[in-house]
């Protein structure tokens, strides 16, 4: 049923349906809503019988996901930006490990400089933690992602984040369809670990690996991330039949079928593109929008075969690698077509908005030729200003003893 | 899309709130809407804020309002700052709260676009009336109601109630007062200048 509420109420309400043992929570703008309405939810006794953990950190969220997975509850936490980094040592404990458990990013930009709102640097920057990755573009998506993602992690026995823009997704009030009880009770079955640990039965999860085995381990490992790939695509499938709506899946094409320019994104910027195309497309603008909604595993098949015959493509970056260049550029390079015209582009970092203006003008440019695709644009860059003080920077290399001043 | 709105003011004016009620009494009527707040720092003065989009089609984008076509500022001072005005189009409509009238804001220094509609509202004055305390949000989304055919009072009303449901003795029925009072002024107002035109 359709209710107007906040993405972050409806994430919390629907966390609450998958029935999670244990909860560990620690805020952080802008994921805080969530995890306090969790806390309201096990206080009222509605999510019952589930521990609600305070934990002093997000270290300790993480932590204790990992022992509550591994004695054989199903897990959740929530986190962003500097956060998930604080986490960071655990992250590939809990993949390396097998633990099944599914956090919530609200995507937030990293520090330093501190900056609370919008763009993917928290999630990429962990992006080979080994967890699966799915980019939700709306609301009513973070909200279905969540329920396949529990029934991913546990059926493949890997940890499972769900990235959902920060302020942009969590902050909405709209119109979201939150799954019933008994909808979510048929989808997900109750979990039933692979390994546990269990007193009676005694076992050793995460024992140390030498020179002699560590290699095999990590390729079973990178095999078992590929498997999923089928495992999202089953997921999302059972998941249409069973809710009636197309929510998660690999990729999301739209418009892209005899486009001369296709827009590749994460997130909830697909919505603006989604109205950008469908304007452009009335003016003649033979342009596409491809999402991609699980990132890891990346779905390299699908991004090529949706981008066959593509003259040119634009990947909208909401993150930069520091010394390196783009990462979702990166990753689409990897797998467009050898002949395919990329232009990388950088936009909305800091919660810098992405607006439909700026995103119809960038796509203007790149059918004009405006646009060079040989380097990494800072398309929404204030020219001047970078000019001011880049000037200022290189006039100012004097050596750090102050020699000559 | 059928209506953007933009609204601006400062933390702890409820400015995120007012959003959230427009765009709920617009889903009450069977409207697709958004509330998108934006905030700076947060503390109580800082400057926030919120858009909502309403509309018969489903809304994909979560952009913040670039064009609005009504502009509610919560708090003159912000007027300073003429970001505030940003992307308001030449027919754009302007709803400030102030118990000035705009002849006076005009002597003041203010220049309203030859073809905007600009809306003065007693908000505070008329919240410590009905509320005890200076609290703009819901007057204002009265005045937005009664400025648009989109909203109809009874979707106001029952928005109101639901938001403020628990928040004590009367509380959401004084809102509700509030917006109905707003609403009647900002179109008697209108009235009013017709009948001078």
């Amino acid at each position: 049923m359709l209710r107007q509420l906040e993405g972050s109420r409806a994430v919390a309400e629907t966390v609450a349906r998958c029935r999670p043992h244990v909860v560990a929570a620690y805020p952080i703008s802008p994921q805080t809503h969530i995890v306090e309405a969790l806390s309201e939810l096990v206080a009222s006794g509605e999510l019952a019988p589930c521990e609600y953990l305070m934990v002093e950190s997000e270290f300790g969220a993480l932590s204790a996901c990992i022992g509550a997975s591994a004695a054989g509850a199903r897990a959740y936490t929530a986190t962003a930006s500097q956060g998930l980094l604080f986490m960071a040592e655990a992250l590939p404990n809990a993949s390396g490990l097998g633990l099944p458990m599914v956090m919530t990013v609200a995507n937030r930009a990293l520090g330093a400089p501190i900056n609370i709102w919008n763009d993917h640097s928290d999630a990429l920057s962990q992006r080979d933690a080994g967890w699966l990755m799915l980019f939700a573009s709306s609301n009513q998506e973070a909200v279905d992602l969540h329920v396949q993602a529990f029934a991913l992690a546990e059926r493949l026995s890997l940890p499972v984040m769900v990235c959902m823009d920060g302020f942009v997704l969590t902050h909405a009030v709209e119109e979201i369809d939150v799954p019933a009880q008994d909808q979510v009770d048929s989808f997900l079955p109750p979990f039933a670990p692979r390994q546990w640990l269990d007193p009676d039965e005694p076992v050793t999860i995460g024992s140390m690996v030498g020179p002699e085995a560590y290699t095999e381990v990590k390729y079973l490992m990178a095999h078992r991330q590929l498997r999923a790939l089928d495992a999202v695509s089953e997921t999302a499938a059972d998941f249409a039949e069973a809710f009636g709506r197309d929510s998660g899946g690999l990729v999301r094409r739209y418009r892209t079928d005899d486009a001369e320019v296709v827009v590749v994104a994460l997130g909830s910027v697909l919505g603006s593109l989604a109205d950008v195309v469908d304007e452009l497309r009335e003016e003649g603008v033979s342009v596409g929008a491809l999402g991609v909604t699980c990132y890891r595993p990346w779905p390299v098949d699908e991004v090529r075969r949706a981008l066959r015959g593509v003259p040119r493509v634009i990947v909208v970056n909401r993150a930069v690698a520091v010394g390196s260049g783009s990462i979702l550029g990166q990753d689409v390079r990897l797998s467009a077509p050898r002949w395919t015209t990329i232009h990388d582009v950088v936009l909305g970092l800091g919660g810098r908005p992405v607006t439909r203006d700026v995103l119809k003008r960038l796509v203007l440019d790149v059918v004009a030729r405006r646009l060079g695709s040989e380097v990494l644009t800072f398309y929404d860059l204030d020219r001047d200003l970078a000019a001011t003080e880049l000037a200022r920077e290189l006039a100012d290399a004097s050596p750090p003893s102050g020699e000559g001043r | 899309m059928k209506l953007e709105v933009r609204i601006h003011g400062r933390g702890g004016q409820g400015v995120v709130t007012a959003a959230e009620l427009l765009s709920m009494a617009a889903f009450d009527q069977g409207l697709h809407a958004e509330a998108l707040p934006s905030f700076g720092s947060e503390r109580t003065g800082a400057p926030v804020m919120a858009s909502c989009r309403i509309s018969d089609h489903a809304i994909r984008s979560h952009d913040p309002v670039s064009h609005p076509d009504i502009l509610v500022v919560q708090d003159l001072t912000l007027l300073r700052d003429s970001a505030v005005l940003a992307g308001l189009p030449e027919d754009g409509i302007v709803v400030v709260n102030t118990n000035r009238d705009l002849a006076d804001l005009v002597k003041g220094g203010l220049e309203p676009g030859p073809a905007q509609r600009w809306v003065t509202v007693p908000a505070n004055d008329l919240s410590r009336e009905l509320l005890g305390r200076p609290l703009p949000n819901t007057a204002l989304v009265g005045a937005v109601a009664g400025i648009t055919d989109l909203l109809g009072p009874e979707a106001v009303a029952s928005a109101i109630r639901r938001r403020f449901a628990g928040a004590g003795q009367g509380i959401a029925d004084a809102n509700v007062r509030l917006a109905e009072e707003a609403r009647h002024l900002v179109m008697s107002q209108a009235r009013g200048s017709e009948a001078h035109a």
